[in-house]
């Protein structure tokens, strides 16, 4: 029992971690906070669910979730750097627009029947796994995902353009002083993290077999709560790239929410406990910030 | 050359707080000046660098460089031709990477900033001579986050980043004024010898009276948006403080205080 109830929160907290990746990239390499992502994460569930019970393979739904993804965020970066609409505003308005697009896509709440094959259940990984029960299955496709994304983030920050986004969320001013587009580098931020939640999206989709309307509701405090408490818990270990520290934030932060249904906290309650979690990493954060700089 | 045109620049155009700085203004820096601009605060001198960068809009006139008209040409184009530096140590670098990062990012200002990787160490001993020309140590601190450098320090790296690409025009504001004599000292040699080697053509902005006498070809200074004295050649060079500080009084007196 609770070995599953491990097994079943670092999935969780493994595919969330995608999402996390990207708000690693928009709030703290960009400095942007981006709404968009209560919008991209539930378009990723939509074209994923509605795919898949059209009876395209579930690894096809992946490029085309993200790709959809990267859309909502090229918008929402087009809307802020071309409009000059504030950062926040632009993902709102984004996310708007988004929900009735998702309700659009997959016509109303829609499920994946259980003989559909998700990545999850695929020959591939049967193949992989071996003869593993279906909750070892998800948690290792998890794992092999959330790993190779951090480790292509990873890369990309060792490229030019990674750099150069980094110096963008930085000091812009500087960014356009090297003569390059500091809009543009945004832009490019945007679509790459949206992108990511457009995946975590997908993934979750195919792992409760189901897109609901109000899956992303929250997502984007999931994911600021999920950096922040991984970046606040390795602050003294410079060398831990942001990249780990989402991803073990997003787990932490999943057990704490099993945890706390598991004391028999009510669902309704989830989104009052999320916030209050959240505005309490926040003020911890300042606490301990506040200490530093008296120190 | 670098020719400003007429320039009308209105802040705030349409509101209460509307404000006319420039009107009909017109300055043409020839090749190869070295340009110091002296002026008391709020006479224009940022705006004008500004007009120059494209940093703000401008609402009549026109800016041209090179004979090319850049009037509607976006900031950030502009500066691939132009270095420029900022009075706050903290604008013209960037904390969150280390030294060896700026520079490879100063390195690539000119290229497509694609896949290769960030920071190519073959380039890291050309970094190393460049910083050791300032002798203020920082070529030993490739590894080290700019944030963590000194101002004078970070202000020496900006400086030499500025330049460090082929570029004809250098754009300086107060780039001295949040140093220690010493080091402002330093970082005002530094820039004349980037400028003589580089035969870059200048435009200064300095609160430094000294600085603006004893560098540069010409040294203009600036009141309420206007050209109040314009001296170059000889006449430049037989210029000392007292004469600028004179003509900054009889301005102030002009004004009633
Ligand atoms: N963004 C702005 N909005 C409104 N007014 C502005 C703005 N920037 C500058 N001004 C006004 O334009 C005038 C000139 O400002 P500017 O910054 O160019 O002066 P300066 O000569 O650089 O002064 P200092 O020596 O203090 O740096 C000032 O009266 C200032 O109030
Ligand atoms: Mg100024």
């Amino acid at each position: 029992m609770f070995l599953d109830l491990t097994i079943s929160v670092l999935t969780q907290g493994l595919l969330y971690a995608l999402l996390a990746y990207g708000i690693f990239i928009t709030y703290k390499i960009l400095d942007f906070p981006d709404l968009t992502v209560d919008g991209s994460f539930p378009l990723g569930a939509a074209v994923t669910a509605v795919l898949l019970n059209r009876g395209v393979n579930c690894y096809a739904t992946i490029p085309i979730a993200m790709a959809a993804g990267a859309l909502a965020g090229l918008i929402t970066g087009l809307i802020h750097v071309r409009f000059r609409i504030r950062d926040l505003l632009a993902g709102i308005i984004t996310m708007t627009a988004l929900f009735s697009v998702n309700l659009q896509i997959a016509g109303s709440n829609l499920a994946v029947p259980r003989e559909i094959d998700t990545v999850f259940t695929s020959s591939l990984t049967e193949k992989l796994t071996g003869g593993a029960p279906l909750a070892v299955k998800k948690l290792i496709v998890a794992v092999i995902i959330a790993v190779i994304a951090k480790i292509v983030i990873d890369l990309y920050f060792r490229t030019k353009s990674g750099l150069l986004l980094r110096a963008t969320g930085s000091n812009g001013t500087f960014v356009t002083t090297l003569a390059k587009d500091k809009g543009s580098m945004k832009i490019l931020g945007l679509v790459i993290a949206d992108t990511l939640v457009a995946l975590s999206g997908c993934l979750v989709c195919q792992e409760q077999r189901a897109f609901a309307a109000t899956m992303g509701t929250g997502q984007m405090v999931f994911g600021l709560a999920a950096v922040i408490i991984g970046t606040t818990l390795f602050k003294k270990l410079s060398f831990i790239k942001g990249t780990t520290c989402a991803l073990v934030g997003s787990v932490i932060y999943k057990a704490c929410i099993q945890l706390a249904i598991n004391l028999g906290l009510p669902t309704n309650l989830l989104k009052l406990v999320t916030a209050v979690l959240f505005l309490v990493i926040l003020v911890v954060g300042n606490v301990r910030k506040g200490a530093h700089e008296n120190a | 050359m670098l020719e400003l045109k007429d320039i009308k620049k209105i802040y705030n155009p349409g509101l209460i707080t509307e404000m006319c700085l420039f009107d009909g203004f017109s300055l043409t820096v020839p090749d190869g000046e070295f340009l110091s601009i002296v002026g008391s605060n709020g006479s224009g001198k940022t705006s004008l660098l500004n007009i120059i960068c494209g940093s703000i809009p401008i609402q009549r006139g026109s800016v041209t460089v090179n004979g090319e008209d850049i009037t509607g040409k976006k900031e950030y184009k502009r500066y691939r031709n132009f270095g420029r530096v900022y009075q706050d140590p903290a604008m013209g670098t960037c904390k969150d990477l280390t030294l060896l990062e700026n520079m490879s990012l100063a390195d690539n200002k000119n290229r497509h900033c694609g896949l290769g990787g960030a920071v190519n160490k073959k380039r890291a001993d050309f970094y190393k001579e460049q910083l050791a020309t300032i002798g203020l140590g920082l070529e030993d601190k490739l590894h080290v986050r700019v944030g963590s450098l000194s101002g004078g320090q970070r202000q020496a790296a900006a400086l030499i980043m500025a330049t460090m690409n082929p570029i004809d025009f250098l754009i300086l504001d107060e780039h001295t004024a949040a140093l220690d004599p010493k080091t402002a000292d330093i970082i005002m040699e530094i820039t004349d010898r980037r400028v003589k080697e580089m035969g870059l053509t200048t435009v200064m902005v300095t609160h430094n009276l000294r600085y603006a006498c004893e560098y540069g070809s010409r040294l203009i200074m600036m009141d309420k948006g206007q050209i109040v004295m314009d001296k170059a050649g000889a006449e430049k060079q037989n210029t000392d403080t007292k004469d600028i500080l004179a003509m900054f009084n009889a301005i102030s007196i002009e004004c009633g205080n």
